[in-house]
C-alpha cells in the first residue's frame, strides 16, 4: 500500500516534470528574463539612499543600503518558494470548465495531485533558476554580512520549506472559492496585490508604521517573504525564531484543514458545469 | 438590472423521477435532445453530482460517495473533454493511469498492447497528444478509460465531431470489446448510427423524464405511426390520385415513395394491387433517426405518452439483483 502510494506520487512528479520540459526553451528564457528587474531594483535603492544622504553607512528605518539590497535578494529567494503562479486560477478554471471531473471519477485526491504537480514545477524552476540566483548572489556578495550560525541557517531552510506549503495552501484555498463564485480572477488579483505588500516582498515589513505591522503579526502573509529573509539577516534570536516557526507550522495546519473543508463543502455544491 | 442586486435562482429539475436498471453486460443507449438530462444522469451515475432526492447504485455502490473501490471499477468518457496530457505522448498518461488504478505491470502491458492494436494507434502512443487528429485522440481517450479494466463504462457522445471512418472504427471497437469483456455500457449519442450499431435497448429521456425504455425496434412500433412504401408502376407514368393513400414523399415516374399509416398497410396494398399495374413494391420502417427527431420535437405528444411509457418500462424490467446500474433520482440545477 505504502509503496504504491509513493510510486504514484513519484509518477505524478515525473510526468509533471516532463510536461514542464515540453516547452523548456520558453521556460528557460522566461526564468532568466525575470531576473532583469532585480538590476533596476538595486539601482532604485541606490538612488533612494544617495538622495537621502551622502553617508554610505546611513540607515533608513533601521536598514543601511547594504542591508536593503541583502533583504531584497533574500525576499526574492523566499518568493521563489512561496509564490504559486497560476495555482488559484487553475483550480477555479478546472471547476468552471468541468475538467475537475477527472479527479472525481478517478481514485485520486485532487489536492494531493495538485501538490505534487506544483512540486514538479518548482523543482524544474529551481533547476533552471539556481544558476542565475547563484550568479546574482555572487555579484552582490559584498552586501551580505556572511553566513549566520548553523541553527539560524537551519531555521531559514525550514522557513523556506514551510513558506512553500503555506503559499500552496493559501492559493489553493482561493482557487477553491471557485466552487462558490466560479470566476475568481479579480479575487486572485486582489490577493496578489495584498501579498505583494503584506508579505514584505516590496518593502521590509518593519519599514511600515506600527499601526500596520502589528495586525500583520496575526496574519500569515509575512511568512511568505519577510520572515525567511529577516531570519537570514539576524533579526530573530534563537528563541524568537523557534516561536515564529511554531506559529508558521500552526498556520500551515490551519490552512490545511481549511482547504480540506472547503474542498469537501465545495464538492457538495458542485454542479459539474460544462456539459 | 434588478438581477445585479438581488439574484433570483430558479430551481430547474434536470432529471425527475428517472428510474431504470441496467443488467450486467448490457449495452444501453440513452437518447434525448440537448438538455434532456442525459449528461446529468451520467454525472449522477459517475458520482460527479449529488441528487436532491432518490437513489442510485452502480455495481452496488452509491456513486456520489466516491469510494475508491468504486472508482477503480468504472470509467466515464466524455467526447468533449480531454483526460490525456496535451503536451505529452499518450503513453505517459497511460503510465500515470497504471499507478492511479494500481494495475499490475504485466497486465497493464497486455491490455495496452491489445487496445492499441484493436484501435490501430500502436505507432502513435509515443507522439504528443496535441499532434494527434481528433479521431486518434478519441481512441487514445478510450484506451485510457479501459486500461484498468472497468466493469461499467459510461460514454457521453464518444463519437462527437469524428469523421465517418473514425466513427465506424470506434463503433466496431466498442461492439467487439463489449461482447468480449461483457462490460456494462451506458451510451449517449446524437448519432443514431452509433446507437443502431451498438445497442439493443434504448432509454429515451426528455425534459428530465423517461419516455421509453425497451428494445430499440419498439421505438418504431410505439412512436412511428407511418411506414414508407416504395412503388414502381408499369409504364412511364404514375397515377395522379395516390395522395388518397398517404403522403407522397418522392415522385420520380414511374417510381413513387409514399408515407402511409401503418395500420392501413394491408388495405392500401390490396387496393393498389387491384387497381393499378404495379411492377415492384416494398414496405419499410422510417429511419430511426427521423422517428426520434419527430419524437423530440413533438413535446405535447411526448408528454401524453409519458405516464404510459414509464409504467411499461418499469414493469418489463426484471429485478433479480444482478443489475449493474440501478437508478431512481431527481436532480435540480440552479440556473
Amino acid at each position: 500500500m505504502m509503496a504504491q502510494a509513493v510510486r504514484l506520487r513519484w509518477t505524478i512528479l515525473k510526468t509533471c516534470v516532463e510536461e514542464r520540459l515540453a516547452y523548456r526553451g520558453d521556460f528557460v528564457f522566461g526564468t532568466l528574463v525575470r531576473f532583469l528587474p532585480t538590476v533596476t531594483q538595486i539601482f532604485l535603492w541606490a538612488a533612494i539612499y544617495s538622495a537621502a544622504s551622502a553617508d554610505p553607512g546611513r540607515k533608513l528605518n533601521g536598514y543601511t543600503y547594504r542591508n536593503m539590497i541583502a533583504y531584497y535578494l533574500l525576499a526574492l529567494v523566499s518568493r521563489a518558494f512561496s509564490s504559486m503562479p497560476g495555482l488559484a486560477e487553475g483550480i477555479a478554471l478546472e471547476i468552471r470548465d468541468g475538467t475537475i471531473k477527472k479527479y472525481l471519477t478517478q481514485p485520486i485526491d485532487m489536492l494531493g495531485y495538485l501538490f505534487w504537480h506544483r512540486m514538479a514545477h518548482k523543482l524544474v524552476y529551481y533547476a533552471i533558476a539556481t544558476v542565475p540566483f547563484v550568479f546574482v548572489f555572487w555579484l552582490c556578495r559584498d552586501y551580505f554580512d556572511g553566513w549566520p550560525d548553523g541553527l539560524t541557517t537551519a531555521g531559514w531552510v525550514a522557513s523556506l520549506l514551510l513558506s512553500f506549503l503555506l503559499g500552496f495552501l493559501m492559493e489553493a484555498l482561493i482557487g477553491l472559492i471557485g466552487f462558490w463564485f466560479l470566476e475568481v480572477s479579480s479575487l486572485v488579483f486582489i490577493y496578489m496585490m495584498i501579498t505583494f505588500f503584506l508579505s514584505g516582498q516590496m518593502l521590509p515589513l518593519d519599514w511600515l508604521p506600527a499601526a500596520i505591522t502589528r495586525p500583520l503579526e496575526f496574519l500569515p502573509f509575512k511568512y511568505l517573504a519577510y520572515f525567511p529573509a529577516a531570519v537570514m539577516l539576524h533579526r530573530y534570536t534563537h528563541e524568537q525564531l523557534a516561536l515564529e516557526l511554531a506559529v508558521l507550522v500552526g498556520w500551515v495546519v490551519v490552512l490545511f484543514i481549511a482547504c480540506r473543508t472547503a474542498f469537501a463543502l465545495g464538492l457538495r455544491r458542485y454542479g459539474a458545469y460544462g456539459g | 438590472m434588478a438581477g445585479l442586486f438581488r439574484r433570483e435562482y430558479n430551481p430547474v429539475t434536470a432529471v425527475d423521477r428517472v428510474s431504470f436498471e441496467v443488467e450486467t453486460g448490457e449495452i444501453v443507449a440513452f437518447l434525448g435532445p440537448n438538455g434532456a438530462g442525459k449528461t446529468t444522469t451520467l454525472k449522477l451515475l459517475s458520482g460527479l453530482i449529488f441528487p436532491s432526492s432518490g437513489e442510485a447504485r452502480v455495481l452496488g455502490y452509491t456513486p456520489w460517495k466516491r469510494d475508491n473501490a468504486f472508482r477503480r471499477r468504472f470509467s466515464l468518457v466524455m467526447g468533449q473533454k480531454n483526460q490525456l496530457w496535451w503536451d505529452l505522448p499518450a503513453q505517459e498518461s497511460f503510465r500515470l493511469h497504471r499507478e492511479i488504478y494500481r494495475v499490475e505491470p504485466a497486465l497493464f502491458q497486455r491490455r495496452l498492447d491489445e487496445l492499441t492494436s484493436l484501435l490501430e494507434v500502436r505507432a502513435l502512443v509515443g507522439q504528443p497528444v496535441r499532434e494527434l487528429s481528433l479521431g486518434e485522440r478519441m481512441r487514445m481517450e478510450l484506451i485510457a478509460a479501459l486500461l484498468h479494466g472497468p466493469e461499467v463504462l459510461l460514454l457521453d457522445e464518444p463519437t462527437i465531431g469524428l469523421d465517418v471512418v473514425s466513427q465506424r472504427r470506434v463503433q466496431e471497437f466498442l461492439k467487439y470489446y463489449q461482447a468480449e469483456r461483457k462490460i456494462t455500457v451506458l451510451l449517449t449519442s446524437h448519432y443514431m448510427k452509433d446507437v443502431e450499431a451498438l445497442c439493443k435497448r434504448a432509454i429515451i429521456i426528455n425534459h428530465g423524464r423517461i419516455n421509453h425504455d425497451g428494445p430499440l425496434e419498439d421505438i418504431l412500433d410505439r412512436f412511428s405511426r407511418h411506414k414508407i412504401m416504395d412503388l414502381q408502376f408499369a409504364g412511364t407514368e404514375v397515377p395522379n390520385d395516390l395522395a388518397r393513400f398517404g403522403t407522397i414523399v418522392e415522385c420520380q415516374p414511374p417510381k413513387v415513395r409514399l408515407e402511409v399509416p401503418r395500420q392501413n398497410i394491408p388495405k392500401i396494398l390490396s387496393n393498389l394491387l387491384a387497381n393499378y399495374n404495379i411492377e415492384d413494391v416494398g414496405v419499410q420502417e422510417r429511419p430511426l433517426e427521423d422517428v426520434i427527431a419527430e419524437l423530440f420535437s413533438s413535446d405535447s405528444a411526448a408528454a401524453s405518452e409519458n405516464a404510459n411509457a414509464e409504467s411499461t418500462a418499469q414493469g418489463s424490467l426484471p429485478n433479480d439483483g444482478t443489475s449493474a446500474l440501478d437508478v431512481e433520482a431527481e436532480q435540480p440545477v440552479d440556473r
